[in-house]
């Protein structure tokens, strides 16, 4: 930041609209890949945006030159931490989307399972079994362990 | 001098968070010293509260950098307070988790990784209460969050990882709002001192105030799973294993309530945004319990009662005075106890028959009567049966609210209780489906005797429950000093800069 005068260049800030609408458009996906690259792009946007909030100016180092001509530390104090606490979320978040991977065969963050069962019994117009009373059906999938295949329900099925 | 010892409750576990992961392979001795760390925090936290109770907030400049420039902890009455539930809270849960990891030989979690998680969880909690400073706070938050993204997966399951996977992202979105607005406060103002922060922000202009305000709520309501911006909370939490959960829903949520109180205290004072927190509360309350209403899975019905009781603390805060804030304050401390009771008793139920699904369990309470007495207290002091904690908390909010008047408030009390109504139905109906019944045992081989300290660690906590009905007299002076302390403001801007500031 080399930019004299009292507010940030225009360039600056047009980066940081970029990068942050990039990232929240990629977040928007369903991929944790892309979910993944949308968080870095959103967390380098918000740092430029915190440096952008110091002066700019000098080394802020008394005795490299004057006081008035030196830049606000404080911001790039707190990009140097918050850099690096995105890294280490970005970096659990890869490890999320290998893990899915790895497990399932791809990395899409599926809907829930309830959820989805919510969905199946309001297009069927049907009431929950659990307050009728008697035998619950042991045919009806547990929710909160279920089997490991199961037909995933993608976008746009669920009208079917 | 007492504050040396406010850095404690946030060093200590640290220091056990690396112990622990040195000695990963003596596990005796790594139950050992997770408990005698959050011990010796749940004291030191006990220390802080009666000192800040007797002699106001205790500040410590945190390596000797004087207040507005180094980073300082504060433990007012309101912070110290919510350490010294938190640690008790946490000690109790740590000592489920040990009981349930001896119980099971075949227990597949790394054991190995949970204790210096759920230490370097405590600690994060922790900093962000004791934090005087925005960034901090910041700080804070991304501890707790990334311990809690470890604990949240933890076995890499393929239903962990589904469910962690939402709360992975929807958690970065809120820091990222949250740093964002971090940012534009340093940028409206010049500095981060919550103290300092006090005085610049009264100076600036209404709009940016509001902005800024609301920002920090934004990335605050979706930590605390207020209403729009909850939904990610009952499809993530019920799949982590009992105790995680039940951590969980006591405190994470209740640091994001935590931070809202002091956003709307200290920082933003003028009640701005109290209309826009009054129908988001009334909608919390109502939806939450709805949902709860409709769940046949005892941990994801917990999961929304979770939700909808949050709705209260809200009200409390929105009403902008000491009686709503004093409500606010002793239904966070409840809400905790009890929220985690509670998933306790659900892990205790998972172990006993096997399920949490009302549909494939039944008649426990002729099988495991204890278990029965441990689900009916807290299910009846979360529902505002008298004479227990959740009605008293409950009627100083809804006293509060009438003493506040107007349409909103008179709304809000109604749905207010609405909410307790209906929890109590959610809770009968759970005792009708779970515990009356026939005898219905989800697994061919139940485990007859549950682990004693399994159980213990519940008794102690609906012990401290039933205390908090027993005691809510002090305790209501407590958080009625502490509302005066936040509402007056200056009691915390003059602990922390003594020179009255720059």
């Amino acid at each position: 930041m080399t930019a004299s005068g009292a507010g940030p260049t225009m360039v600056l800030v047009l980066a940081v609209a970029v990068l942050v609408g990039c990232g929240v458009i990629l977040l928007l996906e369903r991929s944790l890949t892309r979910i993944l690259l949308g968080v870095i792009l959103l967390g380098n946007g918000v740092n430029l945006l915190i440096l952008l909030g110091g002066r700019p100016g000098g080394a802020p180092i008394v005795g490299t030159g004057p006081v008035e001509q030196m830049s606000d530390p404080l911001p790039q104090a707190m990009v140097l931490t918050a850099i690096v606490i995105t890294f280490g979320l970005a970096a659990f978040l890869l490890a999320v989307a290998y893990r899915s991977w790895y497990l399932t065969g791809d990395d899409e963050v599926p809907d829930d399972l309830e959820d989805r069962q919510i969905i199946r019994r309001a297009v069927r117009n049907e009431v929950g079994t659990v307050d009728l009373g008697g035998e619950g059906p042991n045919g009806d999938p547990e929710q909160v362990d279920p089997e490991p295949a199961r037909r995933r329900l993608r976008r746009g099925d669920e009208a079917c | 001098m007492l504050s040396t010892l406010v850095p404690l409750p946030v060093v200590v576990p640290l220091l056990g968070a690396a112990l622990t992961l040195l000695l990963a392979r003596q596990p005796r001795l790594q139950r050992t010293i997770s408990v005698l760390c959050l011990s010796g925090t749940l004291t030191v936290a006990v220390l802080l509260l009666v000192q800040a109770y007797r002699h106001g907030p205790v500040v410590v400049a945190v390596g000797a950098w004087p207040a507005p420039v180094g980073i300082v902890l504060v433990a007012d009455q309101l912070a110290a307070l919510m350490v010294v539930v938190s640690s008790a809270v946490t000690l109790c849960v740590l000592l489920y988790s040990i009981g349930q990891g001896r119980s099971e030989a075949s227990e597949t979690t790394p054991v190995v990784i949970f204790h210096p998680t759920y230490l370097v969880l405590t600690a994060g909690v922790t900093n962000a209460f004791l934090a005087g400073d925005l960034f901090n706070l910041f700080v804070g938050f991304e501890i707790l969050l990334a311990a809690s993204f470890v604990l949240i997966t933890l076995g890499g399951t393929e239903t962990r990882i589904r469910t962690g996977s939402t709360y992975v992202v929807v958690s970065i979105l809120s820091s990222m709002v949250f740093l964002t607005a971090v940012g534009l406060v340093y940028a409206a103002t010049g500095t981060l001192n919550l103290a300092q922060l006090a005085q610049r922000l009264d100076d600036l202009p209404d709009g940016v105030r509001l902005a800024l305000e609301l920002m920090l709520l934004l990335a605050f309501a979706i930590k605390a799973a207020v209403f729009p911006l909850s939904a990610w909370l009952p499809d993530s939490y019920p799949t982590a294993p009992a105790p995680v959960t039940a951590v969980f829903a006591g405190l994470l949520t209740k640091v994001g309530v935590y931070a809202i109180i002091r956003t709307e205290t200290l920082l933003f004072p003028g009640g701005q945004a109290d209309v826009l927190l009054m129908v988001v509360a009334g909608l919390t309350m109502v939806i939450g319990i709805l949902g709860a209403v409709a769940q046949s899975d005892l941990k994801r019905l917990f999961s929304f009662t979770l939700v909808s009781h949050i709705g209260y603390m809200i009200f409390g805060v929105a009403l902008s005075t000491a009686a709503g804030l004093s409500g606010a304050i002793f239904y966070v401390v409840h809400h905790i106890t009890i929220q985690t009771t509670l998933f306790l008793v659900a892990g205790l139920v998972e172990e006993r028959v096997g399920s949490t699904d009302l549909r494939r369990i039944g008649g426990l309470a002729r099988v495991a009567p204890l278990l029965g007495v441990l689900f009916f207290v807290p299910a009846m002091n979360l529902a505002g049966v008298p004479p227990f904690s959740g009605f008293l908390g409950k009627l100083g909010l809804l006293q509060a609210g009438v003493a506040a008047g107007g349409p909103l408030p008179f709304v809000l009390v109604a749905a207010g209780t609405l909410t307790s109504l209906l929890t109590l139905y959610v809770a009968s109906r759970v005792w009708n489906l779970a515990f009356w019944r026939a005898p219905r045992l989800a697994t061919s081989e139940p485990s007859v005797r549950l682990p004693k300290l399994m159980v213990g660690a519940t008794v102690a906590l609906v012990a401290i429950g039933l205390a908090l009905t027993v005691l809510a007299g002090p305790l209501f002076d407590v958080t009625a000093d502490a509302a005066a302390d936040l509402r007056l403001r200056t009691p915390y801007v003059r602990a922390v800069l003594p020179g009255g500031g720059p």
